[in-house]
Parts: C-alpha cells; sequence; structure tokens
C-alpha cells in the first residue's frame, strides 16, 4: 500500500483463547496484515471474530499467541496504552458530553490542551460532514450522524489500528451503503489499518482488501474477496460466503488441478479439487453457485425439471429439481427476451466451466 | 407503531380511581398538618392568644438553632458516609459474576428485613464502654481506657450509616446497572486511565443514582427518632427527641408544632436543592 503513510501492520501469531470454562474461543489463529490494508473478519455469530477484535484492542488476554503491532509487541499493554481505535455496535457515544467533547475525550486523556483539542475536533468533525454538530448531545443525532462522530472519536488519537464492531449493522440498508463508502473514503484519506468485524458476507466482500473467514474459533480461509468467492478453500467458506448449490458425488478421476465427479444427480463433470487432494471413488460435494449453472440444450450436464422461476429484476432464479430428488438453484442473467420456462419443463443444466465447480471431500 | 392498542397514558383515566387514596392523605395527612400550623401559631399552651411567638422563640434561641443545625448536619454526614461506602458497592456490583451479585444484594438488603430497634441495640453492644470494639481494641493491647464510642456524634453517625445504607446503595446499584458497558471500553480504548474514566464517565451517568440516594439516605437519616436517641443518648439532642420533649414531657403544644413547621421547612430545603440537581442532571441518563 503505497498511499499508506500511518498505518502500520499488525500480526495476529498463533492466538488461542480458552474461555474460563475451558471452550476454546479461537484456536491458532494467523492473520498477517500490511499497513494500510482494509481486513474483514468475517463469520456467524459466535465464530470468534468479536472475541479476537477484544484480544487485539487489549480488553481480553489471549491465552496463548502474540499481537505485533508496528514492530512492537503490546500483549503486556492495557487497551489505553495499545493506540488502538474502536468503533462500537452501539457507537457507545458518551450520553453527557456534546459531540465536540466526545470527540476530543482521547486528546484530553492525553492531556493535549484545551485550545488544541477544539480545533482538532472541529477539523474531525469537519472530516466526517457534521462541522455543525459540535455542540449537540449524542441523542439529538441519527444513527448514521453518531456513527460518523463514533469515527470522528476513534481517529482522533491517530490510532495505528483502526477496529470496526459490525459498524453498519444498526444501519438501515441505504444508510449502510453510505456509510460503507465513507468508512472507505475516510480510511483511504487516513491510511489506517483498519480491521471490520461483520457478519455480513456483501459488507465484507465490497469493503475489504482481504477477508478473514472464521467458524467455531478457526481460520477457515484468509484471501482476497474474489479468492474467497471464487476459489473457496473449505465446504464452509463456499457455503457461507455467497449462495451456493451443494451437489453430492463421487470421484471417478482426480489429479491436482482438475477432478471428474458422478454426480448423485446423474452426470459427470469436471470440478476443481478445493479441499485438497481427492483420491478416486470417494464421495465428495460439489459447491455450484447459482450464477455459475446454465441450461445446455444437447446431452450434457445433468437432468432436471423446472419447479419454479422467480424474477428478480436484473435476474431470474428457477428452482429445478434433478433426478436424484435434490433441489438446485439456477440465476440467470436478464439479457433480452429470456425464453420462458414453463413449471415442469425438462432441462439440463452443466457448469459454466469447470473452475466454477469446487469439489470438497465429503466429511459425515 | 403497530396495530395493538398502546397502553392508555395514565393521566387520561379519570381521577375517580385515586379519589380513595386521596381522601387517605386529606383526612390522615393534610388536615392533621393543618391542625399543626393552626396550632404553631398560637403564643400560650393554652391555645388561647394568636400570633408568632413561637417562630420568634425559635429563631432567637441559639439552643433550638443548635438542635437544627446539628440534626442537619447529622444528616450530611451520615449522607456522606453512605455515599462513600455504598459507591463501591454498587460499583462492585456491577462487576461481579451473578452468585456473588446475589450476596451482595442479600447483604444490602439484611438491615431492612432486621427491626431498626434490633438494629440499634446490636450498636448499642459493638459500641458500649465494654462493647466489642472496646473489648477488641483492649485485648489487643491497643488502648488502656475504653474508648467512649456511644453516645456520640461519630457512633450516632455509624449507627444510622449502616441502618440507612440500602437507601443509598440500592438507587446506586440501578443508576450503574443503566450506564452501557461499552462507554467503560470506549473511554479505555481512547487512552483514559480508569481514574479519568470513573470521574469524566461513571460518576456524572450515576449521577442521577447519587441525587436518589443522598435524598432518600438524608431525609431518613435526620428523621430517624429511634437511633438517633438510643445511641446518641441523653447528650445529643435531635430535632426529632427535641420535639418529642416538647411535645409528650413539657405539654408545649404550640412550641412542638412550630418546631415540627420550621424542621419540616428545612427538610424540604434541603430535599428540594436535590431535586433540582437531580433534575439538571436527568439528561446524563438514558440516550
Amino acid at each position: 500500500m503505497a498511499d499508506a503513510p500511518s498505518g502500520r501492520s499488525l500480526v495476529v501469531d498463533a492466538v488461542t483463547h480458552r474461555y474460563p470454562s475451558g471452550a476454546l474461543a479461537v484456536e491458532n489463529i494467523n492473520l498477517d496484515i500490511k499497513g494500510g490494508e482494509i481486513i474483514a473478519l468475517l463469520g456467524p455469530s459466535g465464530c470468534g471474530k468479536t472475541t479476537l477484535l477484544r484480544i487485539i484492542a487489549g480488553f481480553i488476554a489471549q491465552t496463548q499467541g502474540r499481537i505485533i503491532i508496528g514492530d512492537d509487541i503490546v500483549d503486556a499493554l492495557p487497551p489505553n496504552k495499545r493506540a488502538v481505535g474502536i468503533v462500537f455496535q452501539n457507537y457507545a457515544l458518551f450520553p453527557h458530553l456534546s459531540i465536540s467533547e466526545n470527540v476530543a475525550y482521547g486528546l484530553a486523556a492525553r492531556g493535549i490542551d484545551n485550545v488544541t483539542r477544539q480545533r482538532e475536533a472541529q477539523r474531525l468533525l469537519e472530516l466526517v460532514q457534521l462541522p455543525t454538530m459540535a455542540e449537540r448531545l449524542p441523542r439529538q443525532l441519527s444513527g448514521g450522524q453518531q456513527q460518523r462522530v463514533a469515527l470522528a472519536r476513534a481517529l482522533a488519537i491517530k490510532p495505528s489500528i483502526l477496529l470496526l464492531d459490525e459498524p453498519f449493522a444498526a444501519l438501515d440498508k441505504n444508510l449502510r451503503l453510505d456509510m460503507q463508502i465513507e468508512v472507505k473514503r475516510l480510511q483511504r484519506v487516513s491510511g489506517i489499518t483498519t480491521l471490520i468485524v461483520t457478519h455480513d458476507q456483501e459488507e465484507a466482500l465490497s469493503m475489504a482488501d482481504r477477508v478473514a473467514v472464521l467458524s467455531h474459533g478457526k481460520l477457515e480461509q484468509f484471501g482476497s474477496p474474489s479468492d474467497v468467492y471464487d476459489r473457496p478453500q473449505t465446504l464452509f467458506v463456499n457455503t457461507f460466503v455467497g449462495s451456493t448449490n451443494r451437489m453430492p458425488g463421487v470421484v471417478v478421476s482426480a489429479d491436482r488441478t482438475a477432478a471428474k465427479v458422478r454426480l448423485d444427480a446423474g452426470a459427470e463433470i469436471i470440478a476443481r479439487p478445493a479441499g485438497g487432494t481427492l483420491s478416486e471413488g470417494g464421495r465428495v460435494t460439489v459447491c455450484i453457485r447459482p450464477e455459475h449453472l446454465q441450461f445446455v440444450g444437447d446431452e450434457t450436464g445433468f437432468a432436471g425439471v423446472i419447479g419454479m422461476s422467480l424474477p428478480l429484476g436484473a435476474t431470474v432464479v428457477h428452482e429445478v429439481t434433478t433426478a436424484d430428488g435434490s433441489g438446485v438453484k439456477v440465476s440467470q442473467a436478464r439479457i433480452g427476451e429470456t425464453r420462458a420456462l414453463e413449471n415442469g419443463a425438462a432441462v439440463r443444466l452443466a457448469p459454466l466451466a469447470p473452475s466454477l465447480a469446487n469439489a470438497f471431500p465429503a466429511t459425515l | 407503531m403497530g396495530a395493538a392498542p398502546a397502553s392508555r397514558d395514565v393521566t387520561s383515566y379519570g381521577m375517580g380511581l385515586a379519589a380513595p387514596l386521596a381522601l387517605f392523605f386529606l383526612v390522615f395527612f393534610v388536615a392533621p398538618l393543618l391542625q399543626l400550623f393552626w396550632l404553631s401559631l398560637h403564643n400560650d399552651t393554652a391555645g388561647l392568644q394568636w400570633g408568632l411567638g413561637q417562630y420568634l422563640h425559635f429563631l432567637t434561641d441559639p439552643f433550638s438553632l443548635g438542635v437544627l443545625g446539628s440534626t442537619l448536619l447529622l444528616g450530611a454526614e451520615v449522607t456522606a458516609v453512605c455515599l462513600v461506602l455504598g459507591f463501591p458497592i454498587a460499583w462492585l456490583y456491577q462487576r461481579v459474576g451473578p452468585r456473588l451479585q446475589t450476596i451482595i444484594i442479600l447483604i444490602v438488603l439484611l438491615p431492612l428485613l432486621t427491626s431498626v430497634v434490633v438494629r440499634t441495640f446490636a450498636w448499642i453492644v459493638i459500641l458500649g464502654r465494654q462493647g466489642i470494639i472496646n473489648a477488641t481494641l483492649q485485648w489487643l493491647g491497643v488502648i488502656d481506657t475504653p474508648l467512649k464510642l456511644l453516645y456520640t456524634q461519630f457512633g450516632v453517625v455509624i449507627a444510622l450509616a449502616q441502618v440507612q445504607m440500602p437507601l443509598m446503595t440500592l438507587p446506586l446499584i440501578t443508576a450503574l446497572g443503566r450506564i452501557d458497558p461499552n462507554l467503560d471500553d470506549a473511554s479505555c480504548s481512547l487512552g483514559a486511565g480508569s481514574w479519568r474514566t470513573f470521574f469524566r464517565i461513571v460518576l456524572p451517568l450515576s449521577l442521577p443514582g447519587v441525587i436518589a440516594g443522598c435524598t432518600l439516605t438524608y431525609a431518613a437519616a435526620i428523621t430517624a427518632f429511634i437511633t438517633q436517641s438510643l445511641v446518641g443518648g441523653g447528650q445529643m439532642l435531635f430535632m426529632p427527641m427535641y420535639l418529642y420533649q416538647q411535645a409528650s414531657t413539657l405539654q408545649n403544644w404550640p412550641f412542638a408544632a412550630a418546631i415540627s413547621i420550621i424542621f419540616l421547612l428545612a427538610v424540604l430545603a434541603v430535599v428540594s436543592v436535590f431535586t433540582t440537581l437531580g433534575r439538571m442532571s436527568r439528561g446524563y441518563g438514558g440516550a
């Protein structure tokens, strides 16, 4: 990141945390984050992403492993010495302090004089486009405005790392998009290394340079949004990020780059071995996204019967029942006049390309 | 916003339902109060001569003013002790697990479950010349002659503080419980240490509870007839006992009535100061 003047790197080195009860919250997490990157920690609730955030911030002391910010191991530092800015899900603005006092709070804690504090608070409020709100109280602001203030407050201390905990969850859909753009703009301007905790995959894919997918306290995959979406390394990532059809099958033949799989639905297709090497004769789950399936006219692909068609604007989603009785979804772009498909019409389906069908060893 | 009928605003109900209570208050509270006021406007015990003599007597008598002053001071001291000791308990309550919370709340409520007379006698046993404190200190060789603890201002303040502690602790627990725990973390992540967080965030946000607790403790402490008289003994005279002596022993009803009215006004003045502070700090809660 050449345009990252103030961003420091963040290394999460083999971090494991156990609750006092002995249950694992996060297990052996390794993240190597470059200065100025935006990283999304993506996972369902209870996957340990918030625990990891609190470990980085210093609110929880991990059982094992190290947190390294820049060149410093920060494990011994309390949260107020780590210079990590946090935006909480509920913003956690101080309700009895004015907006400008909220923004200047961290500066006051650093012993900066009143005049500088006021000037800095005003500068930050202009940065988040709320220059006229300085004297108001937090409850007089809308949700989106409160979030801007929370951002300004976190940025005021010039943190080396910015942590955002489900920052957009409380906002309605239109406002959410505005704020996502806003956060990305501010992050570009400031160049601060940013970690966003979210359960919203669209948010993670659209905002982050790289996405870390967590499940049950383990890191499933850490890669670019397109890696995570197009080249998932685990079945969990493939099903959690985006929607997918899971089709069981048996490996006919396999090498490192391609596998021929006989689907239970009744066709042989070429798939990408995604979760390591596959053994011949082994059961696999093939994941194909709805938009990566196409209707084919010839005898290739597998047969099915149209159950229902949902026109969703730009796309049409068809529910197809395959020969083995399972249902698959097919998403078709509406280009020109889409061929009408009657309920009960017999069709044949095939993946657009072998690389778009991911085969994972079946787990029982 | 839903279709379900919202619960009716209490102010829209007919006032008829409140009539029984209103009548009760009218007969047993307002009427005696007016009678008291009427009584206090007589210069002689027989109640024949109208005038403001009783008030004039009280307000020009250094002894009476002294009793009023020491009573108001007693209230302030008890309130201060309760606040200083009660705040840490309430703070602790919000930071421990549910099992410890149950124990703390039990300890806080325990004084309310025993009779105030029993509790006061317990303090006499503790503070007396041969009481637990003196016996222990003598056994340890810290002191040779027993300390005078009973029948002192110190003794009264300590005993009253214990008796009134729940009135302080409970509102504080409620107020501290309303503070979003994220605010602590936010303050900390912004670089503030524990003391700054306490004085800039926790204390201001708990002010409604502090003021409610102080009002209750103060009002209860200065009117606590039993504890004041038993632990204070003959040498310490406070308004409730003074009032009792004038009315029951000396049969000087008009003067006793005037004392009541003056005491009432003094307490109202202090309580309204608290209430005003409370209204000013109300903006701190909620949001």
